[in-house]
């Protein structure tokens, strides 16, 4: 405990963290603070400020004492010990010594589960996207506090929209592991936005798991590479969560002559060794399939460059290329294979 | 004295009499358009618009300079919504460094103008070439907000046409084909305007003009006798 006095700014920061932390979680809670862990219980459970004056309920249901006319736990504490042991049995003894400190009272350490699932009614049914989302806020801030205490992250939450007769999945990828209840609300706008609510929903549920360990990490002081990679990869998943899975990618050379088979894509940031050149010019434009074209409205200018290739994989190319000049001046990439001419670029 | 130079070293004053200074612009690799550009390239965290009046007079050719270098030096280039495939070999050839470049698709404009802000919200890019065939004036405004907010620089391809149109852009170049070289025409700097148009000699894959007229298509297959002595790729 001491620790945590001095991190969060003595014992009235630890409270003020805890009551804003459970108000988050739409609890209400009462707080209290004793020497030991008991008294602290009983305290939060009867209200009061000394144990002395707690009502009796808090230690005990025992209607005997009732009886007795005892009202308060500081008159239970003035009665001979012996006799009441005997009339109530050493439990509520031993729990009365707990609660002052004389016995004590060893607590296992809270072990929060590997995985999550939690559901939330909506105390009336939403059929407009914000309402979800401000109801999924109550799952993901216990998510996210799951997650730190567990120092891991998920890479994948499910939620599902449970609604009259049906229900919706909404599955939400991470690029990395994470715990960000910010990013976690950004992707699933993102992707309410694009499901169509036809029924009001009556309750969302959410589950994760296979966590994976997530360390906090300390930026540098002078830029930070992993932060630029870490802010890229958020903006991959963002678009991809709005514009689909292959609304993003990267560019890579292939060594093949053909031009069409010349190119691949590639994950956004992909490195590729195998950088390949080209013999001739190529077009920064490629028309992909290439235009066949009619008109004769075209002045080669260069050329022919021939290529042959790619008999071995059944998609033979024999064509003659040209750069020509189009009658609005600009410059094209043209072939000529048996079956007529074609564009299959631009000089941009 | 002090607060008044402040506010002229801030983008937010444009002096009429010199052309404005930026704090930071990454260099064209044109020589006579960086003479003639304020602080002498493209500027970073502002909006360009660059007019052509078709594909395939060397409109890009103005761009790949300053993003094989920008590349180079290990940072992002995004394209977003280009109008057809970009060519991984020529990119490469112009020395864009591809590991560094990403291809944003997005179908509709509202889509696109959408991915424009997430990726200059982002930070890792540093330019951002984006084509939009039409845009508003409202939508060129948030974009141009955006652009500010970030240090990319922000290269938006248009059609001629949009020149007339107002446009919160700081920087507006109209290209038209001039011969075997690209015209330039500055419609909108900050500072004093430009006068005439430059004619920047960009790299073209040929030169020589003036060859004989188009053949007529060839009966039978592309490969036939008499047409030796061509480089055979294979």
């Amino acid at each position: 405990m001491q620790g945590s006095l001095r991190h969060l700014g003595g014992l009235e920061g630890v409270l003020a963290r805890l009551r804003s932390g459970l108000a988050g979680l739409g609890c209400e809670a009462s707080v209290a603070v004793a020497a030991t862990p008991r008294a602290a219980l009983w305290l939060a459970k009867g209200r009061g400020e000394a144990l002395e004056d707690l009502p009796l309920g808090v230690a005990s249901g025992d209607p005997l004492l009732k009886s007795l006319g005892l009202r308060t736990i500081g008159e239970l504490l003035a009665l001979p010990r012996d006799g009441l042991a005997k009339r109530c049995g050493q439990r509520l003894l031993d729990d009365l010594d707990r609660a002052l400190g004389v016995l004590p009272e060893p607590r296992q350490f809270f072990l929060p589960p590997a995985s999550f699932s939690a559901e939330l009614e909506l105390p009336g049914a939403v059929d407009h996207a914000e309402g979800v989302l401000f109801a999924a806020r109550r799952l993901l801030i216990p998510l996210s506090g799951l997650l730190s205490a567990r120092q891991a992250g998920v890479r994948r939450i499910v939620f599902r929209l449970l609604q009259h007769k049906k229900q919706t999945d909404i599955e939400i990828h991470f690029s990395s592991p994470t715990r960000d209840t910010q990013r976690f609300t950004r992707l699933l706008q993102e992707k309410l936005s694009s499901v169509s609510l036809r029924q009001p929903v009556e309750a969302i549920r959410l589950e994760a798991a296979d966590f994976e360990p997530l360390h906090e990490r300390t930026s540098g002081l002078f830029g930070d590479a992993q932060a630029d990679d870490e802010d890229w990869a958020q903006l991959r998943e963002r678009l991809q969560a709005r514009l689909g899975a292959g609304a993003i990618h990267g560019l890579a050379t292939q060594p093949d002559h053909r031009p069409e088979s010349a190119w691949r894509r590639v994950e956004a940031g992909e490195w590729d060794p195998r950088e390949f050149r080209q013999p001739g010019p190529r077009p920064i434009w490629l028309f992909d399939p290439p235009r066949k074209i009619t008109s004769q409205d075209f002045h080669l200018l260069a050329g022919p460059e021939r290529i042959e290739c790619g008999w071995w994989d059944g998609d033979e190319a024999k064509r003659d290329y040209f750069i020509g000049r189009a009658a609005d001046a600009s410059l094209v990439w043209l072939y000529r294979q048996d079956d007529g001419w074609f564009v299959h670029g631009i000089f941009a | 004295m002090a607060a008044l130079d402040l506010l002229l070293q801030s983008n937010s004053v444009w002096r009429g009499a010199a052309p404005a200074r930026f704090s930071a612009t990454v260099s064209t690799g044109y020589a006579a358009l960086d003479r003639e550009l304020p602080g002498a390239g493209w500027p970073t965290g502002a909006l360009t618009e660059i007019l052509g009046s078709q594909e395939g007079i060397g409109e890009l050719q103005l761009a790949l300079p300053a993003l094989a270098r920008l590349s180079a030096a290990g940072e992002r280039v995004v394209w977003l919504a280009p109008p057809h495939l970009p060519y991984a070999p020529a990119l490469a050839a112009a020395g864009v460094d591809l590991a560094r470049l990403a291809v944003v698709r997005a179908p509709g404009r509202r889509d696109a103008l959408w991915a424009a802000e997430q990726v200059l919200r982002a930070g890792p890019c540093r330019a951002l070439l984006a084509w939009f065939r039409h845009a508003r004036y409202e939508e060129l405004r948030r974009l141009a907000v955006a652009a500010e907010a970030s240090r990319a620089c922000v290269l938006l391809f248009r059609p001629l046409e949009a020149s007339s149109e107002p446009s919160p852009a700081c920087l507006r170049l109209a290209l038209e084909a001039h011969g075997g070289e690209l015209s330039v025409r500055i419609v909108k700097r900050r500072g004093q305007p430009a006068a005439a148009p430059l004619a920047l000699t960009v790299p073209r894959p040929v030169h020589a003009l003036g060859r004989p007229a188009f053949p007529p298509a060839a009966p039978g297959r592309a490969r036939e006798p008499g047409r030796l002595g061509l480089p055979v790729h294979a």
